[in-house]
């Protein structure tokens, strides 16, 4: 039995983000209409190429789109039922690494090198829950214990140049976790790794969501993260989510032309495969997007429609959604 | 192994890099095994695959086979006949037959030089083609990897990574060359572009009859790509096989835990759960008897004192491990 993924009432829901950059040349539609919803405890796995619009997503979603030239321009983030594009600054900063958390893809650039570890994940505690004394420090131990960061206590006084890749990248993930936040998004949070440390982390976060019940957003441009950590998955292809559904289904039966490609183009490592399918041709510029579908230039079913309007997002199963007029 | 048909051969290649203290009187204090004892052979039309990861002395051995890092022990055989040895003729020669593909294009490519030049550079310094002949040559290039004639008065940042990376193989081939170093020549693109890539590689490779020496930590990719594959640790080479043996068969429990450790394709593929604790040790100062022994879930006690010595295992199949 395919197990259906019900969730209840939306942790977060997104709808219809836009986030564009100004630029000399053009408006960049770095984000166009993009909707989603993660559910309390739940993994939505984000995937797309560079230049697709995941990391503006994410970055987004905390308000944080690089400045000046970036710019949420419309749509609604819906936290708990409050909409994040309505706080002020002042507000939204209560929400960013206190309910909503970030794991970036190089540890070294999120953690500052003069402090020592004990201070950076303390930081958030003081911050956001005014902690100090005992309790403080015993929260810190604990969000380390947590990352299964080997003797927590006489880590706390390391700097980050005295550890490793793998270990850095779980004092980020401690800082995350700090204030027990109800959803961590975690963009590329592997790829700097090795292959035998990535699986180590990618078992811990596993482990961590199910002792916390802490929601995640993945972003990443491998399948195979996706198909190892998420439960529902969101396929972006030039700034617009192309196809939604849950991880079995996106994998099994694949609706959008793009999505198809990417699956059949990525190496098997259990069978021999005697040649790949391509997507032949590459992601189109941000600027001057042709009309009618953003995939079309590259898609092998593509017909005359495809060309003249743009497809909404349209329901092929319950749960899976494609934006593809070949299955309307 | 005997040189009998191969392109190139390595013999006990070893890179010791010394670790100095000291300013102005440096005093070798130690030394970085970088590379330890590794022998390998790669055939005519064949590719060779290294799989390690970080520190596990890959690139140097690709370095070596360069001729840009300086051999500390062993050979290097190009068609039976040992390089150390060669003349500056035959270094020319060899230096001519062998060429690199790297990961990252942008870092191989002057960003003032059209593709044209780019292309070209090899040519106009190497052979004695006259400037029409060269142009010809030059489009002729761009064409097998799929470049479109007026794209060749372009500059390199007016490419896509993955167009880039087809000019870096097409200024790698100018010089028919025998071998192809390719180091990690995918990992820097995009996914749907990774197929287009290795593809292309692929019919080359049919083509011309070129042999690949393929440096890559992912292991779906090297499957798809080699003939035989070698995965290596903390410098050393732990178990080698040809064709499929080494992904239907994996012996070394190193091998194991990184086929355990690449990502499913599918969510309902179910890989038997190693995770490795620990990371690997500084080859400054690596630990007695098997060097991976302190991350080994089978390690017994003869492998805390005793380095392994490689074992045939019938066929190609060879692997460093006291389980055999």
């Amino acid at each position: 039995m395919e197990p259906v993924y019900r969730w209840p009432q939306p942790l977060l829901q997104v709808d219809d983000l836009r986030t564009y950059f100004y630029t000399r040349r053009g408006v960049v539609k770095a984000v166009d209409g993009v909707s989603f919803s993660v559910a309390p405890g739940e993994t939505l796995g984000i995937v797309g190429e560079s230049g697709s619009g995941k990391t503006m997503t994410s970055l987004s979603l905390l308000r944080l789109v690089p400045q000046p030239g970036g710019k949420i321009v419309g749509g609604k983030i819906l936290f708990e039922g409050v909409d994040l594009l309505q706080l002020s600054e002042e507000e939204m900063r209560e929400y960013r690494g206190s309910k909503i958390s970030m794991i970036l893809q190089d540890p070294m650039a999120s953690l500052n090198p003069v402090y020592t570890i004990g201070e950076q994940v303390a930081e958030p505690l003081r911050q956001h829950q005014h902690l100090a004394g005992k309790t403080l420090w015993d929260q810190v131990t604990e969000a380390l214990r947590l990352l299964r960061i080997p003797s927590p206590r006489e880590r706390l006084e390391n700097y980050p140049h005295q550890m490793s890749g793998g270990m850095r990248q779980r004092v980020v993930g401690g800082i995350a976790i700090s204030c027990r936040p109800k959803l961590i998004i975690a963009d590329e949070p592997t790829t700097a790794l090795d292959a035998t440390i990535q699986a180590q982390y990618l078992a811990l976060l596993k482990d961590l969501q199910r002792q916390t019940n802490v929601a995640m957003i993945f972003v990443s441009h491998d399948f195979g993260i996706v198909a190892r950590m998420c439960d529902r998955v969101a396929v972006m292809y030039a700034g617009k989510i192309v196809e939604t559904a849950t991880v079995r289904e996106l994998f099994s039966n694949p609706q959008h032309p793009y999505t198809i490609g990417l699956v059949n183009s990525v190496p098997r490592l259990d069978r021999k495969v005697e040649r790949l399918a391509s997507i032949e041709g590459q992601p189109p510029a941000l600027l001057n997007l042709p009309p009618g579908c953003r995939f079309a230039p590259r898609c092998y079913a593509v017909f005359d429609r495809c060309h003249v309007a743009e497809p909404p997002s349209i329901e092929a199963a319950p749960e899976h959604f494609a934006a593809c007029w070949r299955v309307a | 192994m005997t040189s009998g048909g191969s392109v190139l051969e390595a013999r006990n290649l070893k890179k010791h890099f010394p670790v100095t203290r000291g300013l102005a009187l440096q005093r070798t204090v130690g030394w970085v095994r970088a590379v330890e004892d590794v022998s390998f052979v790669i055939r005519p039309g064949e590719t060779l695959s290294l799989v390690g990861e970080s520190g596990a002395g890959k690139t140097t051995v690709a370095k070596t086979v360069l001729l840009l890092e300086k051999l500390s022990g062993g050979n290097l055989l190009f068609h039976g006949k040992d390089v150390s040895q060669f003349g500056r003729a035959e270094l020319r020669e060899y230096r001519l037959n062998v060429q690199a593909v790297f990961q990252d294009p942008w870092g191989s490519m002057n960003p003032r030089m059209r593709v044209k030049t780019i292309v070209a550079e090899p040519l106009a310094v190497n052979t004695a083609l006259s400037k029409q002949e060269i142009q010809r040559k030059v489009l002729e290039l761009l064409a097998q990897v799929g470049l479109r004639p007026d794209q060749a008065d372009l500059y390199p940042h007016e490419f896509s990574g993955g167009q880039r990376q087809r000019i870096a193989v097409a200024r790698a081939l100018a010089l028919n060359p025998q071998l192809v170093v390719l180091d990690e020549p995918v990992s820097a693109l995009d996914v749907s572009i990774r197929a287009q890539i290795m593809n292309l590689l692929k019919d080359l490779q049919t083509t011309y009859g070129l042999s690949y020496l393929l440096i890559a930590h992912n292991l779906a990719t090297v499957r798809y790509m080699s003939h035989a594959v070698a995965i290596m640790y903390l410098g050393r080479i732990v178990e080698y096989a040809e064709g499929d043996e080494l992904f239907e068969h994996p012996r070394h429990p190193y091998t194991k835990a990184l086929m355990s450790a690449a990502l499913p394709a599918h969510p309902d593929d179910v890989t038997e759960e190693i995770v490795l604790s620990g990371e690997m040790p500084s080859p400054l100062n690596p630990p007695r008897g098997c060097h991976f022994h302190p991350r080994c879930p089978q390690a017994m006690d003869v492998c805390r004192e005793v380095a392994p010595v490689v074992t045939q295992l019938g066929g190609s199949h060879q692997v460093s491990c006291h389980l055999y």
